[in-house]
């Protein structure tokens, strides 16, 4: 069962010039207690394409197409959708992780009140009921001392810590959507390793729906069910995280396993620096 | 191993506080021409402090780095000696390490013109662009004219332009996109190979390392807890810490497996001192 599906979703940077493509039609579908990956080198408009899904798109952004999300047989657009339509979304059925918990944990709020402020916006509930809650979320993502923890300041955790916490957040009216945007990017590997499981966790328990965004291959083949590579605003391939690392179709994912260590396709160093040095002007220029 | 090019012996970096914080803690080292040894850990480790003292550039506490036949002092900012543009560095961010107001192939002149003042041969700057793959006609180009990965080489064209004996690289592919970063710590090994130089790699990244580094050093709050040839690490690792960071790298095989979490109480163990992990050698 789908629950969100992008279609022919075009971003367009305003520009002196005219418009320029970020993304330039691409087409997703996520289903219901999966991860689905969003992969793709800097500026190839992965990030771009989750904030689309939130309505966060800078002002310099023009974008068109349709985002659709999905419960109960019924279909909100979430494209162009009024500012009532998309704040009773943001947090309560979409929420969001970013790449740097220190940024988007607020400094000066206890992480208490970061946990129930939108629970008790969106969900009505009470003071008790709300600190129950938290404490429960903070337990579900393993935060050491959960209701310790609530009277703290973000600065008082660890990097992991810290992220696990705002996973904890973005859990807290329990989304039916969770776009992860370089969760693991910041940590450490023997931190990722710890948030990656409970990634994985909460969408085999919960039905959870996450849309991962990284560069990181490694990540994803950890993690995702499927897999969608992107390349300059477009989709290269989509396809069952299996698949996608043992036979990819596409000339492009195959460089990129290529360039990967461990992979199954991995190229010798020589033969990289071959490549390399064969093809001088590969890379877009920024 | 003929007589190392770079050593460094007992170095400590302490930075003030209270208690004041140890970031390197006797951390003694060799380098040979025509080796590569990577320095791997996690952040906050003590890998770029410990990068900035051996080069000069941080206060050490107490040890030495000798680099040739000379000591290199606490230079600070101060302009370094002709004889230690011997040693040459290339940092994480090109952005900061290019001059954005001046031409890429004078900036790649200034290390020609290191290596003619120590009595080393000249080169020509378009040269050396050819040799890390870029358009050898780009030398009149300005440094935002180039992609990140592309910069990060004009750097590395610029280091090797001085003709160094140790080139000091501080993650200095962390900041590439995924498809480049195997491709260019190659091409730097490749070229250090070539001119005889040896390369400290700093890196977090330990699946590139092993395709690249002779030698591995692993660090953990400071010291060096497992050491030796690279591959026998991979292979057997017998320290608890770099035992935990292998098991930590996700493989991107396809196969769905999620990397192995390091229980809490694990960590007490990655401080102790493992004799047999240290300068382990080939089989």
């Amino acid at each position: 069962m789908s629950i969100l599906a992008i279609t022919d979703l075009h971003i367009d940077l305003r520009t002196s010039d005219g418009p320029r493509p970020i993304v330039d039609g691409i087409d997703l579908v996520l289903e219901k207690g999966r991860i689905h990956g969003l992969a793709g080198e800097s500026g190839s408009g992965k990030t771009m394409t989750a904030l689309a899904i939130l309505g966060l798109l800078p002002e310099s952004m023009k974008s068109s197409g349709s985002i659709a999300l999905m419960r109960d047989g019924a279909t909100t657009e979430l494209l162009g959708a009024s500012r009532q339509v998309l704040a009773a979304i943001r947090g309560r059925r979409v929420a969001m992780v970013f790449q740097d918990p220190s940024t988007s944990l607020h400094p000066q709020i206890s992480v208490g009140r970061q946990l129930t402020d939108h629970m008790r916006h969106h969900l009505k509930l009470g003071k008790r009921e709300a600190r129950a809650r938290a404490i429960e979320l903070l337990e579900r993502v393993s935060a050491p001392d959960p209701s310790g923890a609530l009277s703290k300041f973000p600065h008082q955790f660890s990097g992991g810590q810290r992220q696990r916490i705002a996973i904890a957040v973005a859990l807290a009216c329990d989304p039916d959507v969770l776009l992860a945007d370089e969760p693991t990017t910041a940590l450490d590997v023997t931190v990722q390793a710890g948030v990656l499981q409970l990634l994985r966790e909460l969408v085999d328990d919960s039905g959870l729906s996450v849309l991962l965004v990284t560069h990181d291959l490694g990540v994803m083949s950890a993690v995702a069910d499927e897999v969608t590579v992107m390349r300059s605003g477009r989709v290269v391939e989509s396809a069952p995280r299996e698949q996608l690392f043992t036979h990819p179709q596409h000339e492009y994912t195959k460089s990129l396993l290529a360039a990967l260590p461990g992979s199954a396709l991995e190229e010798s160093p020589e033969a990289l620096v071959h490549e390399l040095l064969a093809a001088p002007i590969q890379e877009d220029a920024q | 191993m003929t007589a190392p090019v770079l050593t460094t012996s007992d170095v400590v970096v302490e930075y003030r506080g209270r208690p004041p914080l140890r970031a390197v803690d006797g951390v003694s080292l060799a380098i040979g021409a025509g080796e590569v040894v990577a320095l791997v850990g996690e952040s906050g480790c003590g890998k770029s402090s410990l990068a900035r003292a051996v080069i000069g550039i941080e206060k050490r506490a107490s040890g030495t780095v000798t680099f040739g036949a000379s000591d290199v002092p606490v230079l600070g900012i101060r302009r370094r000696p002709r004889a230690l543009t011997g040693m040459q560095m290339v940092f994480q961010d090109p952005n900061s390490s290019l001059n954005p107001r001046r031409r890429v192939g004078d900036q790649i002149g200034d290390g020609v013109s290191a290596a003619l003042a120590r009595g080393e041969a000249g080169s020509n700057p378009a040269e050396w662009l050819e040799r890390v793959g870029l358009d050898p006609n780009a030398a009149r180009s300005y440094p935002h004219q180039f992609s990140g990965g592309q910069k990060q080489r004009i750097a590395i064209a610029r280091a090797l332009a001085a003709r160094p004996e140790m080139l000091v690289a501080d993650e200095p592919i962390s900041a590439l996109d995924a498809s480049t970063q195997t491709s260019v710590a190659a091409l730097m090994r490749a070229l250090c190979l070539e001119a005889g130089a040896g390369m400290l790699f700093i890196s977090h990244d330990l699946s590139v390392v092993r395709r690249i580094a002779d030698r591995t050093l692993v660090m953990y709050r400071g010291r060096i807890v497992e050491s030796g040839h690279t591959e026998t690490i991979w292979q057997g690792p017998i320290h608890p810490y770099t035992q935990a960071l292998l098991a930590a790298i996700p493989v991107p095989d396809g196969a769905g497996r999620l990397p192995i979490t390091p229980m809490d109480a694990d960590r007490l163990a990655w401080t102790e001192t493992i004799p047999e992990a240290l300068e382990r050698t080939a089989p």
